[in-house]
């Protein structure tokens, strides 16, 4: 739905160039939820607003539902904007307008006739659960309330995209947690796609299907979310199941990752039964990640190498992604 | 000198003020009806079409952005710093072309609207760059068009602030009035100095005074209230 393809933005001038954007390439699959997650001055905002080209890149595509948007006049890019919706972090909407106002702004942009404005945004407000809330001001809401007219705004006038910078970042947890499950919603209901950046880890574990990690205007690694558990050293994997320090020592240590149907498995009695091991536990994290009922532990395996070897080796033929994080003697 | 003892002073004197003020408004009233359009006009041009605006490159040239950008600001420092006694005696001939005289009451009101449009010019430019940004870019991710992002999100945004400054540009208007009464147009100004100070009427003066007062108060108090009324922060 979303490609982008060697996109490639500069800041600043010749002299001190900032590179915001180093060579991106990105996909976002139809109907799904992309996160992408850095630090502040990763890039990620850039990233984010070259999809409708607030920000224009100096090299590379942007794909947006088969249209290059890159190649489009502006008089097209108009058009096609309008087919990609964006919420804010600090919101942006009018203090001038009331919240059907806000929404009707959407439409009236579009062209579409007062009638229909006003059917249409009873609608999508009915839809964010503020239609009691229509004549107010955005002056009068709650943060919470004040994002969900950004995202009626934004789906006013159906678009099959979604971008979200940071919709979530100026709110409490509790209403972060709301308007998340407000986006998985619109998310199955309309076949929407979202495309998110976040700097919080949560966000990207709580609502989505894949996930891209990026760090000085590159993107290090992204991947469905229970593909990237499954891949050894994935940093987004660790981020998503921190499991602590090593301990001291020279003991082994291993990372064993279950995804889907393999959690339900007795995995480390067993291993202490069939290898006859004294597995130590060192940190267990569970989830529901991209769905899927996830869990990572952290074991320490004493015992000889030729013992560990023969364990890890029958975890890996159960279906189960070990990392081993030390090698003992 | 003027006796205020005479019969029949107090009515010709309220008579008087009474024409002198529907002139003031008069001419207050026409220059500021013209200022609020033309003033709007370039007050936005000054902000979209400079570095960064919504209108930085007009027909796709940066240059001509750059171009009318200049001219723009040009035109509005240079209706800026001329005092208005000055701009006022340099316009007689372009008045008298305009109209056939550059004299009375309807004559002053060229002056004034010239000294007006820059004025406002400057203040409908402060309060558009104060419309945050962030609305800006939500214009532009709706697909709005410059026009559209002009007048739905920047000048309704910015309403408080130009009304604000609307009734700020009033009572420097109200000012000029009197001034322009000195070379024979009319309005209070022309009543004080024909009664008041050629004719040592301290009476007509104080009554001149307290009428400005008065227009001033209420421009103010008018402004401010819708100003209020329209915030919704």
């Amino acid at each position: 739905m979303i490609t982008l393809s060697s996109v490639t933005k500069t800041f600043g001038d010749a002299a001190n160039p900032v590179r915001a954007l180093d060579d991106v390439s990105l996909s976002v699959a139809s109907g799904e939820i992309f996160g992408v997650i850095g630090q502040s001055g990763a890039g990620k905002s850039t990233l984010i607003r070259t999809v409708n080209l607030l920000e224009r890149p100096d090299s590379g595509t942007v794909t947006v539902a088969d249209r290059e948007l890159t190649a489009l006049s502006d008089r097209e890019l108009l058009q096609a904007r309008r087919e990609i919706g964006m919420v804010f972090q600090q919101f942006n909407l009018l203090d001038s307008r009331t919240v059907r106002g806000n929404v009707e702004l959407a439409l009236e942009i579009v062209g579409v006739e007062r009638r229909q404005r006003t059917a249409r945004t009873n609608e999508i407000l009915e839809l964010v659960g503020l239609e009691h809330k229509a004549q107010q001001y955005p002056a009068q809401l709650s943060g919470g309330q004040k994002q969900r007219v950004g995202i009626a705004r934004a789906l006013a006038s159906r678009p099959r995209v979604l971008l979200s910078d940071e919709a979530t970042s100026a709110l409490d947890p509790e209403t972060t947690d709301s308007i998340l499950q407000l986006l998985r919603s619109l998310n199955k209901e309309l076949g929407l796609t979202i495309l998110l950046i976040t700097h919080e880890m949560d966000v990207v574990k709580s609502v989505c299907d894949s996930a891209a990690l990026m760090s000085g205007g590159r993107i290090l690694e992204h991947g469905r979310l229970v593909d990237l558990l499954s891949q050894p050293g994935s940093q987004l994997a660790r981020g998503l199941f921190p499991l602590g320090e090593l301990p001291e020592g020279t003991s082994t240590v291993i990372d064993v990752t279950f995804v889907g149907l393999s959690s339900e498995r007795p995995v480390v009695a067993q291993l202490a039964r069939t290898h006859h091991l004294d597995v130590g536990l060192l940190g267990a994290a569970m989830e529901t990640i991209g769905g899927a009922q996830s869990g990572r532990t952290r074991l320490e395996l004493p015992g000889t190498i030729e013992q560990h070897t023969a364990a890890i080796d029958d975890l890996r033929a159960q279906g189960l992604v070990v990392e081993i994080v030390r090698s003992g003697r | 000198m003027i006796d205020s003892n005479a019969p029949g002073f107090w009515p010709q004197l309220f008579d008087t003020l009474l024409k002198a003020t529907g002139e003031t408004l008069y001419q207050v009233g026409v220059t500021m009806l013209i200022t609020l359009i033309l003033g709007l006009a370039l007050g936005t041009l000054l902000v979209v079409t400079d570095r960064g605006g919504i209108l930085e490159r007009p027909f796709g040239s940066i240059v001509a952005g750059r171009i009318i950008n200049a001219v723009t600001q040009t035109v509005v420092n240079l209706g800026r710093s001329i005092p208005f006694i000055i701009l006022m005696i340099a316009l007689i001939p372009f008045t008298r072309l305009l109209l056939g005289s550059a004299f009375g009451v309807t004559a002053a009101i060229v002056p004034l609207t010239v000294a007006a449009i820059p004025f406002y010019a400057r203040i409908v430019e402060i309060s558009l760059r104060e419309v945050n940004e962030g609305l800006v870019e939500a214009g532009h991710s709706l697909g709005a068009t410059r026009w559209q992002l002009v007048l739905k999100v920047i000048i309704p945004e910015a309403v408080p602030g130009l009304i604000r400054g609307f009734t700020t540009t009033v009572v420097s208007i109200v000012n000029y009035s009197a001034i322009v009464g000195a070379i024979g147009g009319g309005g209070l100004g022309d009543v004080a100095i024909r009664y008041g100070h050629q004719r040592y009427s301290v009476i007509h003066i104080v009554a001149v005074i307290i009428v400005l007062v008065a227009i001033v108060q209420i421009v103010q108090v008018v402004g401010a209230r819708l100003a209020n009324r329209m915030s919704h922060r």
